[in-house]
């Protein structure tokens, strides 16, 4: 029989599917607006200015989608593996150790930069470490990494709530968070980047760990597609019976794709607490691990595309944060609901409007004659 | 008796920019064994998908018996007196024969009724077609030939006048596809009309009154079997006069290359599936393994391999022991000179979502040629695709292509290819054309003998007894996991079939 669906252009691919995706998501998202008796056209108005209107909503969009591309790349490379590695979020968090015991120690010796040195492989090291049991358990015992990843976040948040109660508190104090970092411990703005556009992002805490995240994502390209370990992931994610048949150890291969992916979800760890906070609280996560899964699936696992999906998500809560300040009838909620349908019909429902498309383009391309045909019958 | 069955008109379908079937207009005569027969990819199946309801045409009108009839879903094929016979059976295999075929046309949610019902008619279908099968059978306990026999009954049930069997000696023995035979024409006798699915030209030859022949979704002719002959449906098949059997010298052996010892294998289940088996290959000869799917021969292949671990036996490669018990693992013994082309080109030979020039190294990348360090050196991986491209002449000429969008003959290509350029000693070949277009398996075979006559050791598996009959200088038959008998490669056909299907008293059993 033939492919079920017949190869597109590549724009039409990349760039069509997913903004069609995309205004369905928006168009039914402004449905419920709309079901709440407010104006949709005020929401949407809102949630673009917002993200984009001003410079310090610039670079809020931008602070949040530094924190979704980490998760997102995490997410991605574990899925060339074939692993769905829903554990970004207790990564993340058990991440964060990494860079607190780095900025609590060295805060007040080195410059920023150095520590930030030391706190990014620390942060790599504990997300790869928590990645590691799910992963090893995998290898050897073939449990279910979607079931072990997410035991391990309830884990994850229940180690931090200890460690930041009992053990990271300073003395003394009410809330369960470390104390504030010395000036070595926090990430200078990005302000003169954005300066060059002529924006001025005020308080925005659009900070340096946005050019780590851009390394990370040309990092994760040339691996994935130019190294011989990304060809033997690439191969183990399509068939594990081809990599048997090529002679790759597969545990040895879910275990450092699970590692890189667990690094790439601690480093987003570095956002929140050196660049935002200057300290580690409870719940610095707040969802991005998840939030990870719906940028690398929009984006098709692809840096490339999990740039613009990071993005697009740093838009919908920035942008959405302003929806709920200034419509109280919308409430936080509302936004999540948003997100959810960008969600469904971005990642879950991806090939709902595809049989259509790619009839359509067939039927245009038949009139020319085609350049290749594969098998039919 | 010339009366039309069914009409096809001006048919077309296409997939996205695929067109599989381009206008085909085609006549069926009631009380007929009508063959349909092209190389794979032809179109056949999707032409019999779109006459039984699989898929809908994009233009074109079908008539039965005259009539025109929109057929948009299986139920109104067989409300229209159409059935099909799959290539791969659709049964219910922990349930029984009755059970099977009743599915689907149970009458009423209680099945007491029912059941009683379907009884009797099966009762009155196997005394008038001579096709006798115990009712209560369970279907996973029954033999291949019989499994296809209930596939036949389930159609008739359901008062089917038009069958349509798609590939139905596939999975056969000879003396079961002989068996087949008999009851279609049974079935031809009682005024049903038969539309017969096939790439085995001899079988066409064997029992169709007409057939038709497609090639690359059209349709080429259509010839009273009797007026035609074999060399002319090939060359109507591929559109040029094709050599059926390649020429071949005689073989030189030398030293034994691979040696086999007494090699017992066990299935997931702890099922024997491969039963002491011992054989040796040497140097400039091929070895043939005959069988039917499912005796074994895949988990020989794949043990040898490196890819299934042993329960017993021993394998040496070039004189020198291999570790059986799963620690050899393929790459090591690619680089001891063992090259393998797989059955399954598709989950194991090829990554179908690569590149071509990607698909190209499976296996080899880690060969210090296709590297820079740790990276790879992707100028070098495409330079190397295109060289073999060039010289085996692979189409479409184009390593960036994904390899999914090649057609399995080229395919095949890129995986002998790939193993044969790497210079093995010993090379070892699984189905080397399931799923190959007629033209492709000249080459292929070709390059087989080639690799003989340069003096290498070849172990070749196929479930294609005219295959292995051309090339091999020694058959090895195999059957229930054991080696049943070994002849020489001019062994007649009829004597391979009988060790095919394992003891006389079996083949008793089957018929």
């Amino acid at each position: 029989m033939a492919t079920p669906y017949a190869k597109l252009p590549g724009w039409v691919e990349y760039v069509l599917i997913p903004l069609i995706n995309l205004i369905v998501a928006f168009a039914v998202a402004g449905l419920v607006v709309l079901l709440v008796g407010q104006s949709p056209i005020r929401a949407a108005t809102l949630l673009v200015d917002g993200a984009f209107g001003y410079g310090e909503g610039i670079g809020y969009t931008l602070y949040y989608a530094t924190t979704f591309i980490f998760t997102g790349l995490a997410v991605a490379v574990a899925f060339h593996c074939k692993l769905f590695n829903i554990g970004g979020e207790g990564q993340a968090y058990i991440g964060g150790i990494g860079v607190a015991l780095a900025c609590l120690t060295f805060d007040t010796i080195l410059p920023w930069y150095l520590t930030f040195i030391v706190a990014t492989i620390g942060a790599a090291l504990f997300g790869a470490a928590w990645a590691f049991i799910p992963a090893y358990l995998r290898a050897k015992r073939g449990s279910h990494i979607v079931i072990t990843t997410i035991m391990f976040n309830f884990i994850a948040s229940s180690v931090m709530i200890y460690l930041l109660v009992e053990v990271m508190k300073p003395a003394g104090t009410m809330s369960p968070q470390t104390r504030t970092f010395g000036e070595g411990g926090q990430l200078p703005q990005l302000d003169w980047l954005m300066a060059i556009f002529g924006l001025d992002i005020g308080g925005a805490p659009f900070n340096v760990s946005f050019l780590l995240a851009l390394a990370a994502a040309v990092f994760v390209w040339v691996l994935i597609w130019r190294t011989k370990l990304g060809y033997e992931i690439r191969t183990m994610g399509f068939s594990e019976k081809a990599a048997r048949y090529a002679g790759i150890k597969d545990s040895r291969i879910i275990i450092i794709a699970m590692l890189i992916s667990g690094a790439l979800a601690g480093m987003m760890a570095l956002n929140p607490i050196m660049g935002e906070q200057g300290r580690m609280q409870l719940d610095f996560v707040a969802g991005a691990g998840f939030v990870g899964i719906a940028v690398a699936l929009m984006g098709r696992s692809h840096p490339a595309g999990i740039i613009p999906a990071a993005i697009l998500f740093g838009m919908l809560y920035q942008g959405g944060a302003e929806i709920s300040f200034e419509m109280p009838e919308i409430s936080r909620d509302m936004i999540v609901i948003i997100q959810g349908l960008v969600i469904l019909f971005a990642g879950a429902l991806e090939n709902t409007f595809r049989p259509a498309i790619s009839r359509f383009f067939g039927a245009r391309a038949a009139k020319t004659p085609p350049v290749s045909v594969g098998s039919a019958g | 008796m010339n009366e039309t069955a069914i009409e096809l008109i001006g048919i077309n379908k296409r997939f996205g920019l695929v067109h599989a079937n381009k206008d085909i207009s085609l006549k069926v005569r009631k009380g007929t064994i009508h063959g349909i027969i092209g190389e794979n990819g032809a179109g056949k199946s999707t032409l019999m998908s779109i006459l039984y309801g699989f898929y809908e045409a994009d233009s074109g009108e079908i008539l039965v018996d005259g009539t025109k009839r929109k057929i948009t879903n299986p139920n109104e094929a067989i409300a229209a007196g159409i059935g099909m016979v799959h290539q791969h059976f659709m049964l219910v295999d922990n349930f029984t024969v009755l059970e099977n075929i009743m599915l689907g046309a149970e009458d009423s949610a209680i099945l007491n009724k029912g059941i009683a019902r379907a009884r009797a008619e099966l009762k009155r279908l196997e005394r008038d077609y001579a096709l006798e099968v115990d009712p209560d059978a369970v279907i996973e306990e029954l033999p291949v030939g019989l499994q296809q026999r209930v596939e036949i009954l389930k159609a008739l049930y359901r008062g089917a006048e038009i069958l349509i069997l798609d590939e139905p000696t596939g999975v056969l023995t000879p003396p079961e596809a002989d068996h087949l035979f008999r009851i279609l024409g049974q079935l031809k006798d009682q005024g049903k009309t038969i539309i017969f699915i096939t790439h085995k030209l001899r079988e066409i030859m064997a029992i169709t009154d007409e057939v038709s022949v497609m090639r690359q979704g059209e349709l080429v002719g259509t010839r009273q079997t009797a007026d035609t002959s074999v060399e002319e449906l090939a060359s109507l098949m591929v559109g040029r006069r094709v050599l059926l059997r390649v020429e071949k010298g005689p073989a030189n052996p030398g030293d034994v290359k691979l040696s086999v010892r007494n090699l017992t294998v066990k299935d997931s289940r702890g099922v024997t599936v491969v039963d002491n088996v011992s054989l040796d290959v040497r140097a400039g000869e091929i070895v043939g393994i005959a069988g039917v799917a499912g005796n074994g021969q895949s988990q020989l292949l794949e043990t040898i391999a490196g890819i299934r671990t042993a329960s017993g036996g021993e394998v040496y490669l070039n004189g020198k022991p291999v570790d059986i018990s799963g620690k050899a693992d393929p790459a090591e013994l690619r680089r001891r000179g063992l090259a393998h082309v797989p059955e399954d080109r598709h989950h194991m030979g090829l990554i179908l979502e690569f590149e071509e020039a990607e698909s190209a190294i499976l296996g080899y990348h880690d060969q210090p040629d296709y590297l820079n360090g740790v990276f790879l050196n992707v100028d070098a991986i495409r330079k190397d695709a295109e060289a073999k491209i060039k010289a085996y002449d692979i189409r479409p000429a184009n390593a960036r292509l994904k390899t999914a969008n090649f057609s399995g003959g080229n395919q095949q290509k890129v995986v002998l290819a790939r193993e044969i350029e790497q210079d093995p000693d010993v090379l070892i070949i699984g189905q080397p054309t399931r799923g190959v277009d007629v033209g492709a398996i000249e080459f292929i075979h070709k390059r087989i003998i080639e690799m003989r006559d340069a003096g290498k050791a070849v172990l070749l598996v196929s479930v294609e007894l005219d295959e292995i009959r051309a090339l091999s200088d020694r058959i090895l038959v195999m059957f229930a996991g054991r080696v049943v008998g070994e002849r020489d490669g001019e062994a007649g056909e009829d004597d391979l079939g009988l060790l095919m299907a394992g003891i006389e008293e079996d083949r008793e059993a089957a018929e």
